[in-house]
């Protein structure tokens, strides 16, 4: 039995976790189409290496990873490329985002792939490399690519790897039921990551004491094997990677720092499944277990969802009644974001559809003042004060919010949770947090433009002192010139031409300046024929623009419209010009 | 399919302020009925006036101030004040102190400085400063125990209570009399055995003075509903009840007759438990960190010995509180938690390194 450490504040919201845990891990029909962001991770966005109307298979690749920090996005199945545009993705401000859709022919082909069993004996570096391939991120929070995350460097070696099956959110069982059915796959799946990480001292897998069957099925398959499965009481935030390092270690992850800073490895057990899937049968990640659940859908279950699935289709599968609820969440009651609409794909950290009815989540009621209580603080996780975070975010005290640690804050919502006067306590450390970050590139910038403005006075300054140095030098060398007029025609003979070859050589030095400055011809008609075919390239990206703004009636129109006429103003400009020069 | 947008968290526990405030009323019953038995109708008829007082200026004020009337007074917060201060004043008083000392409560100390969640004082005991000093006479005087009657005197009945009240009418002679604080605020050269031997209201009490204790008791009592339901934590009245007995311990000076008084008397007269479990967990007005709040109590239970037992006042609850709400802001610039991930606790002004 491993200790465990118990958390400052914490809350034990209804778990509603039974409810979609009923039937086994289901599979959808399959969808029309598939809509695949090219950002589905934290960092740079994939590039899209398919064309429109090619034929992909699934497991291809589809857009390749963007320098180090990326992750490449495969075909969730066998179909047609037939859009690359942006679309409505899963975030909570309902942006537009480049996607990839695969308009799929049912048959679900796979392209051929082959994994490998005797990973013991391929070297760390070769299997990071087919994670990366496999596009694999982070699922259960912020999607960090894993290739990444497992490859922390030497001056960094891993004593401790946790595998997090926490899942403390109300609702979601995503977890839960792959555990249940799948314990098999993710030990091996941890196998994989500890020949990854060249064999930490520590496994532990924490867990909950929410789900015994999951605890029970991981036994069988852990034991001999080094791998502690520990468990502890249930209480939210308990899955945040801070709460988890310190229930299991006793180690608090200090502000700012990585968990790779204490020699440790933090990676959700879903992620283990499809390093498995990865490595011993060569599938990249293309599906993941998905969670619908909630009062407004009839059946409520998780699903082996591919990658890509639009909400609406699994809304429509699950007997989905618009009238019973008014929202649908991405996640989990605590921390997910409502969806703006249902054309949203699922991508590979969405572990949870909730569309809660009206009685299971009420809309909001409004926010009474603050009578600082301290239910917040109680239940704050960070041992932060919410309640003066709350005062000084509304006074935009940007010093003090540093001080009482706002960046500390992990947005868990326990805080808004427990208050009695229902004030959306979260909303304003986030928004307060943006103001900040905005400052402080505000600040770069100015300090920036500040330098550079006194560099410039500098140089001006300094060319002016010199001017007028050499003003001084020549006022005196006059001066002497008139106070010895005799020894001047004396050496007149030898050093008349001197001055006025030096006078010579000043003004054809300048010539030649201005020579240089004018360009030739040759260089001119090139830099014209650069700037026109710029130009070009931005007229038809604002053409598209304009197009697109009025396809979707956009009040964007004007904006577009004008930007076209300057571009196509600016472009007839260049092009005349060149006809002058050539002509 | 277009849905709601709303930030999360989306699930909220069923807490409110609303029945925060209510519980702190119900918590109340105890000291009510105590206060009744003991002293007659007098307290029960200051908390009708109160109460009525306070969500009639409340409403006008709200109005005035261009709110919602039912919104605000949905909080209960108004009826809240005019409780803690109905019950800390005399009963049989006036009924316009009870009137002008609510007013003062709720129209200066709360809405003036922006309602509910915004007034840096204690408002109840804004209104009870206000009285003591402005009208002494009324305020000192209390009714006696039950305990204490003179043989063939009884509390003035429901009605007689509310002609004294309403009418000026006098009660009966030895109606009124000193409480316990007085009698060691007026002690001249007995020692405290022989107060407790030869007072009446120690001689006929059973620890702490007679019908005081009883009232102490029942508030404990209230109290301890409070804190099992986590209105408040513990930090707070511990932190005044420990101070207020390590205080009276330390100047107890074995019983002379200058002794203030036995820890035991101090914790369990006057308004020491009302005090420490229904005012200084104000959280409006109190310090905001765990660590805060202890050092915010324990800065009360000083002050109050202090001005029992050197001041002009023989209890001194509400002047500790207003003390310590200059304090509070105070306190909470050195009293900021750990946070996570932190080695060091910080300071509320501490500016960011470079």
């Amino acid at each position: 039995m491993n200790k465990t450490w118990v958390t400052p504040g914490g809350v034990h919201p209804p778990e509603n976790k039974h409810q979609s845990v009923t039937q086994s891990i289901g599979q959808l029909p399959m969808p029309e189409t598939l809509v695949i962001p090219l950002s589905q991770h934290i960092g740079a966005a994939a590039i899209p290496c398919v064309e429109i109307g090619q034929s992909v298979l699934k497991g291809q690749i589809i857009a390749k990873p963007a320098g180090m920090v990326s992750i490449p996005m495969h075909a969730p199945t066998s179909g047609t490329v037939s859009a690359i545009e942006h679309r409505p993705i899963a975030h909570s401000s309902g942006m537009l985002a480049p996607c990839i859709e695969i308009t799929t022919d049912g048959a679900d082909t796979w392209i051929e792939h082959e994994g490998i069993s005797d990973y013991e004996h391929i070297s760390p570096r070769k299997l990071l490399e087919m994670v990366g391939n496999a596009g694999i991120s982070g699922m259960g929070g912020a999607g960090f690519p894993s290739a990444v995350k497992l490859n922390p460097g030497r001056q960094r070696p891993i004593d401790t790897l946790i595998v997090n099956a926490t899942e403390c959110e109300p609702y979601i069982t995503a977890d839960d039921s792959a555990i249940r059915e799948r314990a098999a796959e993710i030990v091996e799946g941890i196998k994989i990551l500890s020949a990854i990480l060249d064999h930490p001292h520590h496994i532990m897998i924490g867990i909950e004491d929410n789900k015994p069957e999951a605890i029970e099925a991981l036994a069988p398959h852990v034991e001999g094997t080094g791998i502690s499965v520990v468990v502890f009481p249930t209480k939210y935030p308990s899955g945040g990677e801070k709460q988890l390092i310190y229930i299991l270690t006793g180690k608090e992850l200090p502000s700012g720092k990585l968990p790779a800073d204490l020699g440790m490895v933090c990676i959700n057990i879903g992620t283990t499944y499809a390093i498995k899937r990865a490595i011993i049968d060569g599938e990249p990640l293309v599906s993941r277990v998905t969670t619908v659940t909630g009062d407004a859908v009839g059946i409520q279950r998780n699903y082996d969802t591919l990658i890509g699935t639009p909400v609406s289709h699994m809304l429509a599968h699950n007997e989905y009644n618009e009238q019973a609820g008014g929202r649908v969440v991405m996640g989990g009651p605590m921390m997910g974001f409502t969806l703006p609409s249902a054309e949203v794909p699922i991508i590979k950290t969405t572990n949870c559809i909730l569309a809660p009815s009206y009685q299971e989540i009420p809309d909001d009621e409004p926010a009474q003042p603050c009578i600082r209580c301290g239910m917040c603080a109680e239940a704050c996780p960070a041992s932060l004060l919410p309640q003066q975070l709350f005062w000084y975010a509304q006074a935009e005290d940007h010093e003090r919010l540093e001080a009482h640690n706002l960046f500390d804050c992990i947005e868990c919502g326990a805080c808004s949770y427990v208050c009695p006067s229902n004030i959306p306590l979260v909303q304003y450390y986030r928004a307060a947090k943006g103001e900040i970050r905005h400052a402080r590139d505000e600040k770069v910038k100015s300090d920036h433009a500040r330098e550079r403005f006194e560099f410039h006075k500098e140089r001006i300054e300094q060319a002016e002192r010199e001017k007028e140095e050499k003003r001084a030098a020549r006022r005196e060398a006059a001066l002497k010139a008139k106070a010895n007029p005799p020894a001047a025609t004396a050496e007149g003979q030898t050093n008349a031409s001197a001055p006025s070859s030096s006078a010579a050589d000043i003004i054809a030095a300048a010539q030649a300046r201005a020579a240089a400055k004018q360009a030739s011809p040759e260089d001119q008609q090139a830099k014209l024929e650069r700037t026109i075919a710029a130009a070009e390239q931005r007229l038809i990206v604002a053409e598209q623009k304009l197009a697109e703004a009025v396809a979707s009636n956009s009040d964007k129109q004007a904006i577009f419209s004008a930007a076209v006429e300057n571009t196509r103003q600016k472009l007839e400009q260049s092009k005349t010009k060149l006809a002058e020069l050539t002509a | 399919m277009a849905f709601k947008q709303v930030t999360s968290p989306h699930a909220h526990s069923a807490q409110s302020t609303a029945k925060v405030m209510q519980l702190v009323i119900w918590a109340t019953v105890p000291g009510i009925l105590a206060l009744t038995w003991q002293f007659g109708w007098g307290s029960i008829i200051n908390v009708v006036i109160a109460t009525v007082t306070a969500v009639i200026s409340e409403a006008i004020i709200v109005k005035m101030r261009g709110r919602s009337v039912s919104f605000y007074l949905r909080d209960y917060s108004a009826i809240v004040t005019a409780l803690l201060l109905a019950l800390s004043l005399p009963p049989l008083a006036p009924w316009w102190i009870i009137v002008v000392g609510t007013v003062f409560s709720i129209v200066l100390a709360k809405q003036l400085y922006g309602g509910l969640g915004y007034n840096p004082f204690n408002p109840a005991m804004v209104g009870y400063v206000v009285l003591l000093i402005s009208f002494p006479i009324q305020m000192t005087t209390w009714v006696s125990p039950l305990a204490l009657l003179p043989e063939g005197v009884t509390h003035p009945g429901f009605i007689e209570s509310l002609q004294i009240v309403f009418g000026g009418m006098i009660p009966v002679d030895g109606v009124t009399g000193a409480t316990p604080l007085d009698v060691f605020k007026h002690n001249s050269g007995l020692l405290v055995d022989q107060v407790y031997d030869r007072e009446p209201l120690f001689n006929q009490g059973i620890f702490a003075g007679a019908g005081w204790e009883w009232v102490n008791l029942a508030f404990l009592l209230g109290g301890l509903i409070l804190l099992s339901n986590r209105i408040f934590t513990w930090h707070g009245p511990l932190g005044m009840l420990g101070a207020l007995a390590l205080m009276s311990v330390i100047f107890y000076d074995s019983g002379s007759s200058t002794s203030p008084g036995s820890a035991l008397m101090h914790l369990f007269s006057g308004a020491s438990m009302f005090g420490a479990f229904f005012i200084l967990t104000d959280p409006v007005s109190s310090a905001v960190s765990n660590r805060g709040r202890l050092i915010y109590g324990a800065l009360i239970g000083v002050l109050v010995y202090i001005i029992r037992a050197w001041g002009n006042y023989p209890d001194a609850v509400a002047f500790a509180v207003l003390i310590a709400n200059f304090a509070a802001p105070f306190i909470d610039n050195y009293t900021l938690p750990r946070t996570y991930g932190h080695t060091d606790r910080r300071r509320a002004t501490e500016k960011e390194e470079g």
